[in-house]
């Protein structure tokens, strides 16, 4: 797959061009097809065309349907029927200050202020509701830029007569919406217009002509923006962000100029900036952004940087390092490696332009910001590409980085013993293996669409598919969570089983790769079958449909002692069966916990 | 600035907006006559040419234009005007 990177290219050159670059990103084989409704209060073309170019750079394929001009609020609660017989995996509700119909008057008053933001939340639940109620699709909504006008001067942000004051109450409470609904995810164009500023935001010469409110800047960054956080619903954001460290981390080479002289900490102008890039990659490790190290440096040297006491990065911040003087791209896909995560979740930063172009041409699907060698704009530029997107803040998410760095200290200790049951032993493991639950609703969807290394058939669920499967009594859901002497490694495991007389058809079968190798698909295998025998299966039936990415799980039924059923040359899919009466719990090495009911 | 370069910088730009390399545009062009001269890529045509020579085409000044050779007049007027 080739990988346009159209981060490295400016406005101008995309507007002009997105037709060409569309024709070549839609001949990329591969993409994943994915439907979005846009319901829309004013033209929407410009944002779904550019959303378009987008997303096919993210590898996604889209289709679109638009509501008619202006009809949001109708074409979702009135006559959803469009939107029924489209069948939209994701809604984008897109509404302006416009489209607001109870903005207080000016001589409102306090007491009646909280009426108005009531009344217009209210006809936004109707929408979500609604469309919560006839689609299984993820919604998003956008809240409001400020209006264009502030007819009461700075009193407009005070005063209950006040459009900005009211404006700012109205995304409180989108904000509060978002917060408790997994289903409705917040775009922030409160944000998005304040980046550019409102007088590069609005065009009213094109909303006049063509009922676009906005200028061709800022649909693009609606369009990027949106892009973004499709990726994120998909599981698609990017997870590693790898740092050079001279002149990228601190300033100066500190093989040369030795630790004691490298620019870092609160001395100087330099050394402050440097400090200050270093908090930024602290914040994004401290929300589940993996940290790790590409240098070309001696190790020792290198390592010296971080024991700096002005350092705010320390060596345990960093998941993996690797300094030596191998080629960069060589290093990274060491690290992808060694983390088990693919090199299209990594994003490389480095202040030299040509470790940058090297890494970019060898590494498909890596993302590598033109971050030039201005340590002041780093952040700026990272953040401009959006990559790290997260769709909800989940404890997973947050204890991830500390999960990785238990990893590395398996790793370590896994070389100590005489062989690998043993070691398997010493990690003390255990395992909640159990039927879905509505607790866990959102992770499991969440996992069938990141999960692309250990899973057989690679189907992708939404939220609203679990949770219809989790009431369905021919479904055997169930989930597994594994942990060990070095912490929990949270919901790592699903496996899916469709009824049909007595064969359970394995629709599902997935794990996350940092719990490979454990044993944990024995385990879950156990509970499978004892599930199946209790409604009277007689056999286990699962399919393996190959992807570029799932090479791993080839011969998964094969060593769970499945008889091979069919091969089909051509494909390589393979069905594979299980007979369940004969069968003996194998798991050794995990101890399954007893399901805690009530 | 001369009204055949004019010409053919426009010829250029709508290629590259229209995705068509070989495009031949006339003063006679319109959004009949030339293929996927859509609402859309009126747009971005306009907005494309507004970048181009820093210029902006006031409301209602769009509607009255016939073709391309009324267009190239238009942007005329507003460069001499600059």
């Amino acid at each position: 797959m080739i990988y346009m990177n159209l981060d490295h290219l400016a406005i101008d050159e995309i507007l002009l061009k997105r037709r060409s670059l569309r024709r070549q990103l839609s001949a990329e084989e591969g993409l994943q097809p994915v439907r979005i409704a846009v319901l829309g209060g004013s033209t929407t073309n410009e944002i779904v065309d550019l959303l378009e170019l987008f997303l096919l750079a993210s590898g996604f394929q889209p289709a679109f349907h638009q509501s008619e001009y202006g009809r949001f609020y109708e074409d979702a609660v009135l006559d959803p029927s469009d939107l029924i017989a489209f069948a939209p995996d994701i809604v984008y509700i897109h509404t302006s200050f416009l489209n607001v119909q109870s903005v207080p008057p000016v001589h409102c008053s306090e007491a009646d202020f909280q009426g108005y933001v009531e009344a217009e939340l209210g006809r936004y639940k109707q929408i979500w509701q609604s469309v919560e109620e006839h689609v299984p699709a993820q919604i998003i909504q956008n809240n409001f830029e400020l209006p264009p006008f502030a007819f009461l001067g700075n009193l407009d942000a005070v005063s209950s007569g006040g459009a900005s004051r009211f404006f700012l109450a109205l995304n409180a409470e989108f904000a509060r919406a978002a917060a408790t609904d997994p289903r409705l995810t917040l775009q922030d164009v409160h944000r998005l217009s304040a980046q550019i500023g409102l007088a590069q935001w609005f065009d009213w010469d094109r909303y006049f002509g063509y009922k676009i409110l906005t200028t061709s800047e800022g649909s693009v960054l609606l369009a990027r923006s949106l892009a973004s956080i499709v990726r994120a619903i998909y599981g698609k954001s990017r997870k590693v962000l790898v740092l050079d460290l001279d002149n990228t981390l601190w300033g100066g080479v500190i093989g040369d100029d030795g630790v004691d002289n490298i620019q870092i900490g609160r001395e100087t102008p330099v050394a402050e900036a440097y400090t200050a890039f270093q908090e930024y990659c602290l914040s994004l490790r401290n929300r589940g952004v993996l940290l790790a190290v590409c240098s070309k440096n001696n190790e020792d040297v290198a390592k010296q940087g971080f024991e700096h006491p002005d350092s705010v990065l320390k060596l345990e911040h960093i998941s993996c390092f690797k300094a030596n003087w191998e080629p960069k791209h060589e290093n990274i896909l060491a690290i992808a490696k060694e983390l088990n995560l693919g090199v299209d979740s990594f994003v490389f930063v480095d202040d030299n332009p040509a470790e940058r172009s090297i890494v970019e041409s060898q590494i498909g699907g890596i993302a590598v910001p033109d971050v030039g060698n201005e340590v002041t704009r780093y952040a700026a530029i990272i953040e401009a590409g959006r990559y790290f997107e997260p769709v909800s803040m989940s404890e997973e998410d947050l204890a991830r980085a500390a999960l990785y760095q238990n990893n590395a200290a398996r790793a370590s200790s896994e070389a100590k013993f005489a062989n690998y049951g043993e070691y398997l032993d010493s990690l003390e493991m255990s395992a909640e293996i159990e039927r879905f639950k509505p607790l866990y609703l959102e992770r499991i969807a969440q996992l069938t669409n990141k999960s692309n290394q250990f899973n057989l058939t690679t189907r992708r669920y939404t939220l609203a598919e679990m949770e219809a499967i989790s009431r369905d009594a021919q479904y055997i859901g169930l989930y597994g969570k594994l942990s060990d002497r070095f912490g929990d490694n949270g919901l790592i495991s699903i496996v899916l089983g469709r009824r049909e007389g007595d064969l359970l058809h394995i629709d599902l079968w997935l794990m996350s790769c940092r719990v490979l190798k454990r044993d944990m698909e024995l385990a879950m295998l156990d509970v499978l079958v004892s599930e199946a025998r209790e409604i009277g299966i007689r056999t286990l039936q699962g399919q393996y449909l190959p992807t570029k990415k799932n090479g791993m799980v080839e011969d998964h039924y094969e060593k769970l002692g499945f008889d091979l059923v069919s091969l089909d040359p051509e494909s390589k899919i393979s069905v594979w069966t299980l007979d369940v009466s004969g069968y003996i719990p194998r798991t050794q090495h995990i101890k399954i916990l007893e399901p805690v009911h009530g | 600035m001369d009204s055949n370069i004019l010409l053919e910088e426009l010829q250029s730009i709508f290629r590259d907006i229209l995705d068509q390399p070989d495009l031949v545009l006339t003063r006679g062009s319109n959004a009949n006559n030339v293929e996927d001269w859509d609402s859309l890529a009126h747009i971005n045509l306009v907005t494309a040419i507004e970048k181009r020579y820093k210029i902006k085409f006031a409301l209602g000044e769009l509607q009255e234009l016939k073709d391309v050779g009324d267009m190239i007049d238009l942007i005329q007027v507003k460069l001499a005007a600059k």
